[in-house]
């Protein structure tokens, strides 16, 4: 039995944020309908990446939305917004991510959902937050990046370096899975309602925790090392150098030890343990030049044996390949209603040893309409 | 209310990953008890970042352990040993993330808890799942990052790996095991059974690239193309998406009609009428438009786009962003009060119920603060 079976998600939202977290859900078991406007949909479905269109629409549209159904309905006709109604009125969870005020126009904002289904949860994700001045700013990753101060921890030092994947996206999608999961919890024991609310300004803030408690702290602006940056905060050796034929990663250890274990002398004078920290760009540029003498597997072998934390860098051609990766059973494929398949990923959880895998890939747009109106409509409209 | 009221959580945990979903469950109204080794507490108290400690504890400790308790036990110590089990007999969920076969070495693993408590919610991070030739390998976020393939996504093509500058695997799975966690919590109430849950750092960083992994596997298996242009914010997306220089500072872009954009910088960018260009050629156009972004200020771009409605932003560092009214309307910042009286300023849980922020004014615990209070409360000895 999947934890979530028997629950109902009328899901409205639109690209990454929303839609990543309604993916997990329904990873888990829950009945998951997108609510799409006709004739096209999901912005996302024709949001492409790198030119990649697969069975008609991007990859990243059949990345988030496999494993759900697709509701086609003009939420600003009378008649598709009567038979919304009728879902929403018997949805465990209803959720969305326009900017603050729209859906209060639409008229399925939480206090008229409430009126109709008092024990709804309702999730909802903004960019930065109802109030304040950056409320009707577009909720968009890169931006949200750069208003946090989140491009002044990767790469070298030098100008800003964003992050090179939706991250802010990601993380406010899995907020609002949380949140809507523990008043989900509450709902099943107690029957009570909730509103879940998240923006990816506050989910940037906390991906940044961290940091931003140290600032507050001491006022200093993080400071990225020179060469070999992987975290502002921490001292040499943390980093990634180039080998002789490839890349490593080093975590830790003590720089005599290292030198010691390498055979590098010239790092056997840095033993006082803030120098690690207070010298790590000249300890890094020793370092660099001395593993740069020999191959990744040469270093590896000497260091693991020690208990070195320390890493080989993979691209993902060279990871598909370790046994490592595969044991993981990672990749599933999956098939759309005319027999299009693709090949993805699954949940990432794993409860009572069974990993989430679910067959369905994503729906053409509108492609359940028939099968939920016989179901969740018509029905219920005879019931009344 | 806050919706996880009345749930216990013991947290066998150390460093983040797991930690931080304890503060998670902690912030959303569970109550959270670090079972930590007499005296010195668990190995994250020492591990600082800029070598900075506040009462004894690392800051970092201090940021990821607010809102808990702590109860001090020698899991090695019969007596103590036999008063934790007495202890997760009355709790709702317990968590850890040693690598696999240590909390069997303890006694203390999901089948021997089980026994002592048939309806626990037992949930195991680890590096990289159970099984297989990594399962031992040390699971720390630079080695995770590298071996994942995440550090190809940052950065230019002329980097080599940019690893992302914060422990993004950690956070991520902390985030996912929260969720596991609450889906099992949800699942015991209509069993009355007890439920395991496991994430692994891995599989949380590949679920991260989950997006461009799909493309991967369907694409024949093209790698990630970063640009050469520096300030490129996404291997996958078309220009202009990035950030540039301006005459006095930096300025994002994120994607829309490239004509519009050209247009209103003033960039003729006519030659790329077709939208397969704006990947294809994302180098030179973003070239194109650093040639004219660098001759105006930030303040005069933001005026000039946003009238346009194009996506930008300007990017601000910690001082300024921390500073400013958009952030400070969200009432982000909290004080947490140290035992010594001083307070020490973080930021709150991201999530809001029923339009609440929620807040703790609780910090981090001494190792075994609540040790006695526990003992009597729960009835220990």
């Amino acid at each position: 039995m999947k934890p979530l079976e028997d629950y109902l998600i009328i899901d409205f939202s639109q690209f990454l944020s929303g839609p990543s977290a309604s993916l997990k859900l329904a990873d888990m078991g829950a009945r998951v309908i997108k609510i799409e406007k006709p004739g096209t949909g999901d912005i996302c479905r024709h949001l492409y990446t790198s030119n990649v269109i697969m069975n008609g629409e991007s990859s990243v549209f059949h990345a988030i939305n496999r494993n759900k159904e697709s509701f086609a309905a003009d939420i600003k006709s009378e008649t598709d917004k009567a038979q919304i109604w009728e879902l929403v009125k018997q949805a465990d969870v209803v959720m969305h991510n326009f900017r603050p005020g729209v859906m209060e126009r639409l008229g399925f904002d939480y206090q008229n959902v409430k009126k109709i289904n008092p024990s709804v949860i309702y999730g909802e994700i903004s960019g930065y937050g109802d109030t304040g001045p950056w409320k009707d700013k577009p909720g968009q990753d890169l931006l949200l990046q750069s208003l946090t101060g989140l491009t002044w921890l990767s790469g070298n030092a030098g100008g800003p370096v964003p992050m090179g994947l939706s991250i802010i996206d990601m993380l406010a999608g899995n907020h609002l899975a949380q949140g809507i999961l523990a008043c989900l919890l509450r709902k099943t024991i107690s029957g009570e309602g909730a509103l879940v609310q998240v923006s990816m300004l506050e989910s940037a803030v906390d991906f940044q925790f961290e940091a931003i408690t140290t600032y507050y702290y001491d006022g200093k602006l993080p400071e990225r090392s020179a060469r070999n940056n992987a975290h502002a905060y921490l001292g040499a050796p943390y980093g990634i150098y180039q080998t002789a034929n490839g890349y490593m990663a080093l975590a830790m250890g003590s720089i005599p030890q290292l030198g010691n274990l390498l055979g590098c002398d010239a790092l056997l004078t840095y033993t006082d343990i803030g120098e690690a920290f207070h010298k790590r760009d000249e300890i890094k540029a020793i370092l660099a030049d001395h593993l740069l003498t020999q191959t990744t597997s040469h270093w590896l072998d000497i260091l693991l044996k020690a208990d070195i934390w320390c890493a080989e860098v993979l691209n993902w051609a060279e990871l598909m390949e370790q046994d490592g990766f595969k044991v993981l059973d990672m990749v599933q494929e999956v098939e759309m209603s005319d027999g299009y398949k693709y090949r993805t990923t699954r949940s990432p959880i794993t409860i009572d040893g069974e990993i989430f895998k679910s067959h369905k890939g994503s729906p053409k747009l509108g492609e359940d309409n028939a099968a939920i109106a016989q179901q969740l409509i018509n029905g219920q409209h005879g019931k009344q | 209310m806050k919706p996880l009221e009345g749930l216990l959580v013991l947290e066998f945990a150390q460093f983040m990953a797991a930690p931080t979903a304890g503060l998670r469950l902690a912030d959303l109204g569970a109550r959270v008890i670090k079972i930590e080794r007499p005296v010195k507490g668990e190995a994250g108290r020492q591990i600082a970042i800029r070598n900075i400690f506040v009462n004894g504890d690392s800051l970092v400790f201090h940021t990821i352990n607010r809102n808990k308790e702590s109860y001090a036990a020698d899991l090695k110590d019969p007596a103590d040993l036999e008063r934790v089990k007495k202890l997760i007999a009355q709790a709702d969920v317990v968590t850890h993330n040693f690598r696999p076969g240590v909390m069997e070495k303890i006694g203390l693993d999901y089948k021997a808890v089980k026994a002592i408590n048939t309806r626990i919610i037992y949930g195991v991070v680890t590096g990289y799942g159970s099984k297989g030739p990594w399962a031992l390998r040390p699971g720390q976020d630079l080695l995770i990052q590298s071996l994942s393939g995440l550090a190809y996504l940052s950065g230019t093509s002329n980097n080599g790996p940019v690893p992302f500058g914060l422990a993004t695997a950690d956070m991520i799975c902390g985030a996912h095991f929260v969720q596991g966690i609450l889906a099992a919590l949800i699942k015991r109430a209509k069993t009355n059974k007890s439920v395991l849950v496991e994430v692994s750092l891995l599989e949380s960083v590949l679920d991260l690239q989950f997006e461009f992994l799909t493309t991967y596997l369907n694409d024949g298996g093209k790698l990630p193309q970063r640009s050469a242009v520096e300030g490129n914010g996404h291997p996958y997306l078309s220009a202009p998406y990035g950030i540039y220089k301006t005459a006095d500072n930096y300025l994002s872009l994120a994607m829309g009609d490239l004509q519009k954009i050209g247009e209103a910088v003033g960039c003729d960018l006519s030659a790329y009428a077709d939208k397969t260009s704006w990947f294809d050629k994302r180098d030179e156009i973003m070239l194109l438009l650093s040639d004219q972004i660098k001759n105006k200020t930030t303040a005069q771009w933001l005026t000039q786009l946003e009238a346009e409605g194009i996506w930008c932003a300007e990017i601000l560092t910690y001082a300024e962003a921390l500073q400013h009214e958009g952030y400070l309307a969200q009432g982000i910042k909290q004080e947490v009060t140290l035992p010594d009286g001083s307070s020490l300023s973080t930021t709150r849980c991201p999530i809001r119920i029923n339009g609440e922020q929620l807040y703790s004014d609780i910090a981090a615990p001494r190792p075994g603060a609540q040790t006695e209070a526990i003992n009597q409360q729960y009835h220990l000895i």
